[in-house]
């Protein structure tokens, strides 16, 4: 670890700190219909997707209707990309004349880009024409992170509001979420990438004559206005199969920085909407806090981890940590940072290649998924993973004091626990459960790249992400089997769609409840004694449902390399 | 409910073109007229003819140029499609080795390499940038560390003195961003270009 490391990554933490406010104030004017600065341009865009959609802006929906809208618009996403995938062959803008995908790699990519994970089981520049990655992917990199704004804002109003039996309209959610939100920054970051070096283009692969005279194809690509969403969004799916590892994805140490911002801003400032909207920002700082704890913690790390390198490097005299699937560019630091941020949030994107990352700087991205990504966060799936964090630890704190619980002037009752604990134990049923069956399926067994230990990570890793909705992965395990993509599909599903309901049925049933009143008995949740609270319930959560399987996995390897055992 | 089937589609399909053909349009439009080199890929030309990218590692295998890093990148077996075989620096499918710290076959590679490069040079510690693989495959830089290196060697097999190549890998040396950002690096394609320019073949 080196003092100019820490510098890079305290630089990046302050930058994010410093966003928050002005982006979260902006944010909470946007949801709440109010004129913005970009509302002469947008807002009669605004208006004629409403008028073409039929949609009254001012009628709300009631939670099941607002959900309903949510997963129609998901099964026409899913179409829209299976049917591209499947005929882009016969599609325009193909220069590399790439053929039809198979069945299961096109459901298993239909799914992981209507969920937001962008889990990659295909190759981006071997595999996909522009067509595909332009209208099929990235239509779902906005509309995947727009809806999970709008969900979150769609909770929250649960919290604010008061005797309602409405918690907004998602159309309208979804529509200011991609217009006012996401694509005014995405143009801004798209150019400024472009600038540092990222390619956009539509022309063909460039054969190039290398100094010594052999032939090098150079996949290019439409690269930068994808990265630019890709990273917003919190999606991940790379443009070419090395995603933010590739130079053309992340051609600078400038457009790292960039890039590690666009993955946070969002899902940090989503914690001051909801400060805001319930009517104290410290109530969103408070939560920030909890975030900023773990996350601080899973930094150091990894870090260390990759700083100190491998037993066995060190016995060869190679200094300067573990380089292997590393880019110079990026060094220990920035790449053991991206690793974290990257996982924190639901986003997925790599710099560096997780498979090959030290046995605990490996483990620290796979319990940030573990723990439902809700450091910081996908946009507003963090937020909301959190809050269903929030719930369990008020009614803990409940307990332990015998009143009923309140947060924010709601009571938590027995429906809203339900719905937490619904949310949450979905989760390790599809990670544990699938890595369960994998393990004893030889032809699944077959699919590990590496032996021992670290090839039971690959496989724990890849439902966790999925799970998660994370997308990064151990990348050696060749997911691209009938086994793998159906599995993993229904991993991701799960992961989104039932952590999803329960957060929306328990906002209908907070909208219907009446606010109270703090009162000196109220437990106050802007403090300390808050934040330390929830860390330790979602540590203990946490540790409980996962730490036997990390056992099997990481914590063995680092024993087995320690004592000098290779497989 | 059946309200809502009709913003699910006219909504849907608006909201894909926006984002899904009009936004990378328009930005394709704009890079191409404000930033046309980087835009194409950062294209280096000789002669007229491109030799490669900038930001594009390739392979040097020659005792005349300076090396990239290891690179693990693949191609289709021509034999058998299902399977694929080494092809390093591989600019159409890139990845890394993907191998764990208790790999034995990462650590058998390594070994191997570090025990040439002693060979090479025993003067000086080996930078573990050049016994290990990139992420992409692709990486276009090495560390300072790694360029001098190589210098013997260089110097000898094109009858330079070393301290004319040294020179060459300070020039093309490049610090961090603001003096914070990043790691030092020198990109090997520009290197090499630079050595042609100051000794050729």
């Amino acid at each position: 670890m080196t003092v100019i490391g820490w510098i890079q990554i305290i630089l990046f933490c302050v930058i994010v700190v410093a966003l928050v406010k002005p982006l979260g104030g902006y944010m909470t004017r946007v949801f709440a219909g109010e004129r913005t600065l970009l509302s002469p341009v947008l807002r009669p865009v605004e208006a004629g997707l409403y008028w073409i959609g039929g949609v009254d802006e001012n009628r709300e929906q009631h939670w099941l209707t607002y959900t309903v809208g949510m997963l129609l618009f998901h099964v026409g996403g899913f179409l829209i990309i299976y049917a591209l995938m499947r005929l882009q062959a016969f599609l325009p803008f193909n220069p590399a004349g790439q053929s039809a995908v198979a069945e299961d790699l096109s459901f298993n990519t239909a799914i992981s880009f209507i969920t937001n994970t962008n889990w990659q089981n295909y190759g981006g520049e071997s595999t996909l024409s522009y067509l595909v990655q332009m209208l099929g992917l990235m239509h779902q990199n906005f509309l995947s992170a727009a809806t999970g704004i709008a969900l979150a804002v769609a909770l929250i109003r649960g919290f604010a509001r008061s005797s309602m039996r409405t918690i907004g309209n998602f159309w309208v959610d979804v529509t200011r979420a991609t217009l006012y939100v996401l694509l005014p920054i995405c143009v801004v970051a798209a150019l400024f990438l472009v600038w540092q070096g990222m390619p956009q283009t539509l022309g063909p692969y460039v054969d190039a004559t290398t100094l010594e005279g052999a032939k090098q194809t150079i996949a290019v690509g439409p690269v930068a206005s994808q990265v630019a969403i890709k990273m917003l969004g919190t999606n991940g799916g790379g443009f070419f199969n090395a995603n933010a590892a590739h130079p053309f994805e992340n051609p600078t140490a400038l457009s790292n920085l960039l890039q590690m911002l666009l993955i946070f801003i969002l899902g940090a400032a989503m914690t001051n909407v909801f400060g805001r909207m319930v009517g104290n920002q410290r109530q969103g700082w408070a939560i920030l806090t909890v975030m900023g704890v773990l996350f601080v913690a899973g930094v150091i790390i990894t870090y260390w981890a990759e700083a100190s390198g491998t037993s066995t490097l060190q016995a060869l005299g190679l200094t300067g940590g573990n380089m292997e699937g590393k880019e110079v560019r990026f060094g220990i630091a920035a790449s053991s940072l991206f690793a974290v941020v990257t996982t924190a949030a639901s986003c997925g994107a790599v710099n560096a290649m997780h498979d090959s990352f030290t046995a605990l700087g490996g483990m620290i991205p796979l319990i940030n998924m573990q723990l439902g990504e809700i450091i910081v966060g996908g946009v507003g799936a963090g937020l909301y993973g959190m809050l269903l964090f929030v719930v369990l630890a008020i009614f803990v704190a409940g307990l332990m004091v015998g009143r009923t619980p309140e947060y924010v002037g709601k009571k938590i009752e027995a429906r809203e626990v339900k719905m937490a604990m619904l949310a949450i134990l979905v989760l390790p049923l599809m990670y544990l459960g699938w890595t369960a069956v994998a393990v004893v399926l030889p032809s699944a067994v077959a699919s590990m790249a590496n032996a021992g230990p670290h090839g039971f990570t690959e496989v724990l890793y890849a439902f966790t992400s999925a799970t998660g909705n994370n997308g990064s992965a151990f990348a050696g395990l060749s997911g691209n089997t009938f086994f793998y993509n159906l599995t993993l599909a229904c991993s991701m599903f799960v992961g989104r769609f039932f952590m999803i309901v329960p957060a929306m049925a328990m906002a209908g049933s907070l909208a219907g409840k009446k606010s109270i009143p703090p009162s000196a008995g109220t437990f106050p949740t802007t403090g300390g004694l808050f934040v330390g609270l929830v860390v330790g319930v979602i540590l203990i959560i946490g540790g409980l449902t996962f730490f036997p399987a990390l056992a099997l996995g990481p914590i063995v390897e680092h024993l087995a390399m320690n004592g000098g055992a290779l497989f | 409910m059946l309200k809502e089937i009709r913003p699910a589609i006219i909504l849907l399909l608006a909201l894909t073109l926006i984002t899904g053909l009009a936004y990378p349009l328009a930005i394709t439009g704009i890079a191409g007229a404000v930033f046309p080199k980087q835009a194409a890929g950062s294209l280096i030309e000789k002669d007229g003819k491109v030799i490669g990218s900038a930001l594009i590692g390739q392979e040097f295998k020659s005792d005349k140029y300076f090396h990239g890093r290891p690179s693990a990148t693949t191609t289709a077996d021509p034999n058998d499609a299902a399977k694929t075989v080494p092809a390093p620096y591989n600019a159409a499918n890139s990845g890394g080795s993907n191998l764990g710290p208790t790999s034995k076959a990462l650590n058998d590679r390594i070994k191997e390499d570090v025990d040439k490069l002693k060979a090479e040079n025993p003067s000086m510690p080996i930078p573990v940038d050049l016994v290990t693989t990139s992420a992409s495959g692709l990486d276009p830089d090495i560390s300072p560390e790694a360029a001098l290196f190589q210098v013997p060697r260089i110097a000898k097999a094109r009858n330079m003195a070393e301290d004319q190549v040294r020179q060459l890998v300070a020039d093309k040396t490049e610090g961090r961003f603001a003096g914070v950002l990043g790691e030092p690096r020198v990109n090997v394609l520009a290197l090499n270009l630079a050595l042609d320019a100051a000794a050729p073949k």
